[in-house]
């Protein structure tokens, strides 16, 4: 009797498939994050828009630089449906301002260098913020200075010193690298350097939590490097908050760079971005508000998606609220 | 709590000193001369006079204690003068703007009502408006209510305010015709119907300003009140007969109440970066506008002033939020 239950035992363990069909740590994350329909909306928008500024020159040819005197100021398409007279073309479909640039190719070009500020200096902010906070969480005797260095540069002026030093800088940086390129170095590099704390005290926390596991204890007494530890171990488990603070950076980038070409210290107005548009349409809002409120629409709903991405990602990227 | 106060006053000095230096430090190495725009006819002793004349004959670290100086011993002293009548400061070297060859202080204090009276009103609306939001979207929990608020605070968040103001600007002052658009900084309240004109005046800026508070501060308000509604302490009011409306306004609230108030003492000197913006779009002479027409008139002693102010501000609020949080809650205890 006993051989036979024995045998029925070893038979039961011998499944040769398995029940159900496996599930990767990403299926479960996707699962998660199907389920946010505000992260869905704006993961799919931010595809959209970014399709849009990189696509968008191939499609729509027109150079935005180019002048049209005798075009100035048609209004958009669709004004057309409560204002049957209004001046409006179809080979313009958003218009033309005021020296008759097209405001589609505008819009194009304009996202681009936003959305191209708004990643590199989140990138560079993540990298420095990733590096100081590994550096103060694992290594004891860097986590004093380290986190001194952070609380002083949190209780920093940031937006009167992004101000002082874009303005101050202005010249030289031009003079090294073109107009448009200094520009993008001086943008990116400032807004980079002013925003990485929060990214940095994240990940020390992290890190100091993780640190004192079993794993990290395991692949020390292996005589696993500390550089290899941090890359291996400890830096793949802290990837959810690293993308969630990377989404946040990603959407104070494209305001801060928005807030600084309104107040006229941003790129070159004959190089566009969609701050600065709005900006350049101000004054003549009341006659013309779609140029003011395109490029606003533009950035609120690009922040707008970005935010509602790192909402979902939290929520997808954290094991314990997942599959709740 | 008094010698952790004290400790804390204590070592935000060595705080500033280093902004300062930081803020100083950036001045110094821009280029930019301020004898730039000086004519090329003016011969070089001429202009060598002049830069002695702006104080720029002395070498950086002489100048940067001079400033320090000037700023944090002969400033207030001056003050102290023209509160009780003495005169210790007759003939003092004071800091003084290149663009208007008068006081630095002078004009910030001229400035500064403008934007406190702003920047304070929105910030007070704000609160007042993002509390019971947040409290009620927690008690109700998923309502329609609920949902409806996360998705105007996301908006909130999301609209920059060099957006929402000309917005505004369009559509109650140009469509409507409510509202000014410009703030009019030199009107004075007198009676009844001059107070209405500055409570018209105020309304745009006070709004712009204060939907980026709502949306932070009603998500946080709402967090803190979910967190207490599931203790035991609730659970024990409710048991003991107490009314809904004491549970959730007397046990409730007091206890969410201490994260949130530290927010919002963290809160208000990330407002006055925001007061630069929404002071352009407006039209209101405070701070944040002279900040930008000093900078764009290449006036270091003014920028260097006016940077340092908002540092002071950040570095105080951090430590009246620090301080609170130990007076607030008993279980906290810095000793």
């Amino acid at each position: 009797m006993t051989d036979a239950t024995q045998i029925n035992a070893i038979e039961a363990l011998e499944d040769k498939e398995p029940q159900k069909p496996a599930r990767s740590q990403w299926k479960d994350v996707w699962d998660q994050f199907r389920k946010h329909k505000g992260a869905l909306f704006g993961g799919g928008f931010l595809l959209f828009i970014t399709l849009f500024v990189l696509l968008g020159p191939l499609i729509w040819q027109l150079d935005p630089q180019k002048l049209d005197i005798r075009n100035k100021d048609i209004r958009p398409i669709y004004t057309w449906l409560w204002h049957g007279d209004a001046k409006v073309a179809w080979n313009r479909p958003l218009g033309t301002d005021n020296l008759g640039r097209d405001m589609l190719a505008n819009m194009i070009k304009g996202g681009r260098t936003s959305l191209a500020v708004g990643w590199a200096a989140m990138v560079l902010a993540l990298v420095l913020g990733t590096l100081i906070g590994v550096l103060s969480g694992y290594f004891k005797r860097l986590d004093g200075v380290l986190m001194r260095f952070t609380d002083l540069v949190l209780s920093l002026p940031l937006l009167p010193l992004l101000l002082v030093a874009v303005t101050l800088f202005r010249q030289p940086l031009r003079a090294a690298y073109g107009p448009e390129g200094g520009m993008f170095v001086l943008i990116v590099g400032i807004i980079g350097i002013t925003s990485w704390m929060q990214t940095a005290r994240i990940v020390r926390g992290e890190i100091l939590a993780l640190k004192e596991r079993e794993f990290i204890l395991a692949a020390r007494s292996i005589g696993t490097t500390p550089y290899k530890i941090i890359t291996r171990h400890l830096l793949p488990n802290i990837m959810s908050p690293i993308m969630v603070s990377a989404t946040l950076g990603l959407a104070t980038a494209i305001i801060t760079e928005s807030a600084l070409s309104f107040l006229g210290v941003g790129f070159p107005s004959d190089f566009p971005t969609w701050g600065k548009m709005l900006a350049d349409s101000v004054p003549r809002m009341t006659e013309y508000p779609e140029r003011v409120v395109l490029p606003g629409i533009a950035i609120s709903l690009t922040v707008l998606s970005v935010n509602y991405l790192g909402d979902g990602l939290r929520d997808a990227l954290d094991p314990r609220i997942r599959g709740r | 709590m008094l010698t952790f106060t004290i400790r804390r006053l204590i070592l935000s000095v060595p705080t500033l000193l280093f902004i300062a230096l930081v803020i100083f430090m950036l001045m110094e190495l821009a280029p930019g001369d301020p004898m730039a725009q000086v004519p090329l006819t003016v011969p070089p002793e001429v202009k060598e006079k002049m830069r002695e004349a702006l104080g720029l004959g002395q070498p950086a670290h002489i100048r940067f204690f001079k400033w320090l100086y000037q700023f944090f011993i002969i400033e207030p002293m001056v003050f102290w003068d023209w509160l009780w009548g003495t005169t210790y400061t007759e003939g003092v070297q004071r800091v003084i703007s290149w663009q208007t060859r008068s006081p630095v202080m002078d004009i910030v204090i001229q400035r500064m009502p403008q934007t406190l009276w702003v920047v304070a009103m929105a910030y007070i609306v704000g609160v007042l408006i993002a509390l019971p939001i947040g409290i009620y979207s927690a008690y109700r929990q998923y309502s329609v209510f609920d949902q409806t608020g996360t998705f105007v605070s996301m908006i909130g968040f999301s609209i920059p305010p060099f957006f929402t103001g000309p917005l505004l600007i369009v559509l109650f002052s140009v469509q409507l015709g409510w509202l000014p658009s410009i703030y009019d900084t030199t009107h004075v309240v007198t009676d009844w119907a001059s107070f209405k004109v500055q409570f018209m005046q105020m309304i745009m800026p006070v709004m712009v300003l204060a939907l980026q508070t709502t949306a932070q501060i009603s998500r946080y308000m709402r967090a803190s009140v979910l967190e207490n509604l599931n203790q035991d302490y609730v659970r024990t009011a409710r048991a003991k007969g107490l009314s809904e409306a004491i549970v959730v306004m007397v046990h409730v609230l007091r206890n969410s109440m201490i994260p949130v108030v530290t927010v919002i003492a963290l809160g208000m000197p990330a407002i006055f970066g925001g007061a630069i913006i929404t002071e352009n779009v407006f039209k209101v002479n405070g701070i944040g506008q002279l900040l930008l027409t000093a900078l764009f008139a290449n006036d270091i002693p003014m920028v260097l002033t006016l940077t340092f102010i908002f540092a002071i501000l950040i570095v105080l609020f951090n430590l009246i939020a620090d301080v609170l949080y130990g007076v607030l809650d008993p279980r906290i205890r810095y000793d």
